[in-house]
């Protein structure tokens, strides 16, 4: 359903996405995961027919993002970081509003807002400005004029940021609902267990490129398990205690020297190691201000496939990544 | 909803659907951009403000002192009224740019631009929303300038071109005002940078008095400014033919010329933003 060929584009001097391919299949969800700056977001935008790709070729429901553009334009749907919602709008005005802006016949486009309104429980709150709306419900509001559309495929950039749990539980719910109906969905985000969750499919993209990709558990089982988070509480010991525990696990770690955290991942063995881990530390006096065996997140898998974290910079002047980061986010 | 009824993919369109559709979008958003001021009336009232403002101080302060009238202009209110309506329509316009500025800003163009929505409709629904803004200020400036002295001279149909004038500048304004907001998209910086040259181009103008009275460099610029063509068009409009050739001109003359300033700008600024916005 979205084929995606080496695609490129860059700002300036600075290279947004170098040479992405991926190939999602019809009704399924499909993961972007990356740090911020990573160019999910660029990758999306050229997608949805808002940037244009400098080299490569893209195709979202047999039609080309470039050649095809205007008629692509009918059948995606697009939410993106920023509820894109009119202030002074009422909730059922902007439903609305997109609908006609789709060119649906004005009675389509007003019986589609009031199902979104009742879907997204916001028929209490149709008739009020969304400037009234709480953070929660303006992101619905938007996620449902991505919907007004009936889109084929679905374009979600970092759907639940900014959103309280129990909104996103309902939101994850919305979005396994479209994919049984038919509905292809991308969308990226910074949390691996969100990826876990919701997509068959998962690359994970970093600088431009997708440095690893496959269904959640192959992502998983590269991370191998769950993670030992141990901190020390007297800074000065911590390269004490990362010669105590660094070998325990299958392989690598990470100190941060900063904070005092260690981490390991520790594949199947966690509760064996972590107490192993206790026992070495305390047969070198080393005092403990924390320890505990946790998933493994977005910085773990980066960790496991990288050798650096997520937010660490692998290469080039910081500078010159700052900016692109910056770029990446204005043109979000 | 299930499968069968999603959207399928539409056949391309032909020119004359193209345009159909362009209409359509330009007014659904017409609408959007005008509703704002019925959900915060406030907004066109702040938007009245400042030209009411401005009739009261040039009436009242300059007024007295600027007696050097050519004849035919009777009053100085008679004479600075179209004056005012040009640079009421002219400063009103920069707010067209503004709030593209905000919308680029809340994420909303990144909407419309990913709908199968014309290109030119965000643009055209913006300027056509702010026409009648315009409209709406210079009418109650009408009624101002009718409680502090002024008269249209010539009748009611006059007095309809000489506010047509005005409303027709300040849609060639607005989109010369989104180009800036488009391409510079922060909304204090599109204030800054419109309003640097727009306060020159419309007081180095006949707009608020005679250019008679400035030195002669600034007269040279003064004469040619559109600014005074427009102003002195909607004079002939309001004062009547006794004032068009006191001031050395004739109406057709003038009015021709106002009109190729309008469809100049138009002309240039309509592609160049509806370009700077497929890029943006």
């Amino acid at each position: 359903m979205i084929e995606v060929q080496g695609l490129r584009k860059s700002f300036g001097e600075v290279v947004a996405v170098d040479g992405i391919d991926l190939d999602v299949p019809e009704a399924t969800v499909f993961g972007l995961l990356g740090p911020n700056g990573a160019g999910k977001t660029t990758t999306v935008r050229i997608l949805t027919t808002l940037l244009r790709p400098d080299a490569g070729r893209a195709t979202v429901a047999g039609l080309d993002v470039v050649r095809d553009a205007e008629r692509l334009r009918h059948v995606i749907g697009l939410a993106g970081q920023t509820a894109a919602i009119d202030e002074n709008l009422t909730g059922y005005e902007n439903l609305e509003m997109v609908g006609r802006l789709y060119h649906l016949p004005k009675q389509v486009a007003r019986t589609r807002a009031e199902e979104i309104l009742e879907r997204f429980q916001l028929t209490d709150a149709a008739d009020r400005p969304a400037r009234t709306y709480s953070g929660g419900m303006r992101r619905r509001l938007d996620l449902g004029a991505s919907l007004v559309g009936r889109p084929r495929v679905l374009f979600l950039d970092e759907p639940t940021t900014g959103l309280d749990p129990r909104s996103r539980l309902e939101l994850w719910d919305v979005i396994r609902e479209l994919v049984r109906d038919g509905t292809t969905i991308m969308l990226t985000t910074q949390y691996l267990e969100e990826a876990d969750r919701l997509a068959d499919g998962i690359a994970v993209v970093d600088v431009g490129r997708v440095i690893a990709r496959g269904t959640p558990d192959e992502l998983k089982a590269r991370v191998g398990g769950e993670v030992l988070a141990l901190r020390v509480s007297d800074r000065s010991r911590v390269p004490a205690a990362a010669g105590a525990v660094l070998g325990l696990g299958p392989g690598g770690g990470k100190v941060d020297n900063n904070t005092g955290e260690i981490t390991i991942p520790v594949g199947p063995d966690g509760p064996r190691l972590l107490t192993e881990a206790v026992r070495r530390l305390d047969a070198e006096g080393i005092e403990i201000a924390d320890i505990a065996l946790r998933r493994p997140t977005l910085d773990d898998v980066f960790l496991a496939l990288t050798g650096h974290g997520a937010e660490e910079a692998p290469s080039g002047p910081p500078s010159a990544r700052r900016r692109a980061r910056r770029r990446a986010g204005r043109a979000a | 909803m299930s499968a069968a009824v999603r959207e399928q993919t539409p056949p391309r369109e032909d020119l004359t659907e193209r345009v159909r559709w362009a209409i359509h979008d330009g007014l659904v958003l017409t609408r959007r951009n005008l509703l704002r001021y019925v959900r915060i009336p406030t907004l066109l009232v702040f938007s009245t403000v400042q030209p009411v403002m401005f009739v009261l101080l040039f009436r009242y302060v300059f007024g007295g002192a600027i007696t050097a009238l050519p004849p035919g202009a009777r009053t100085y209110v008679n004479y600075l009224m179209p004056g005012i309506f040009v640079q009421t329509a002219i400063f009103g316009a920069t707010q067209t740019g503004i709030g593209l500025a905000e919308d680029l800003a809340s994420g909303i163009i990144d909407r419309f631009r990913s709908l199968p929505t014309a290109r030119s409709a965000v643009l055209a629904g913006r300027t056509t929303a702010d026409l009648f803004r315009n409209l709406f200020v210079v009418l109650l400036m009408t009624a101002v300038g009718y409680l502090v002295g002024f008269r249209f001279q010539e009748g009611a149909a006059f007095a309809a071109l000489a506010i047509g004038v005005a409303v027709l500048v300040g849609f060639a304004f607005s989109w010369i005002s989104a180009t800036i907001g488009l391409a510079i998209r922060e909304v204090e910086s599109v204030q800054a940078a419109s309003f640097v040259w727009i306060f020159p181009l419309t007081f180095a103008s006949s707009a608020f008095v005679p250019i008679e009275g400035m030195p002669g460099w600034l007269q040279a610029f003064a004469r040619n400014n559109p600014v005074t063509i427009w102003a002195n068009t909607m004079r002939g409009f309001t004062l009547g033919e006794e004032f068009v050739r006191a001031i050395g001109e004739n109406m057709g003359g003038l009015v021709l010329r106002s009109a190729v300033w309008i469809a100049l700008i138009l002309v240039v600024f309509v592609p160049l933003s509806i370009r700077i916005y497929r890029r943006t």
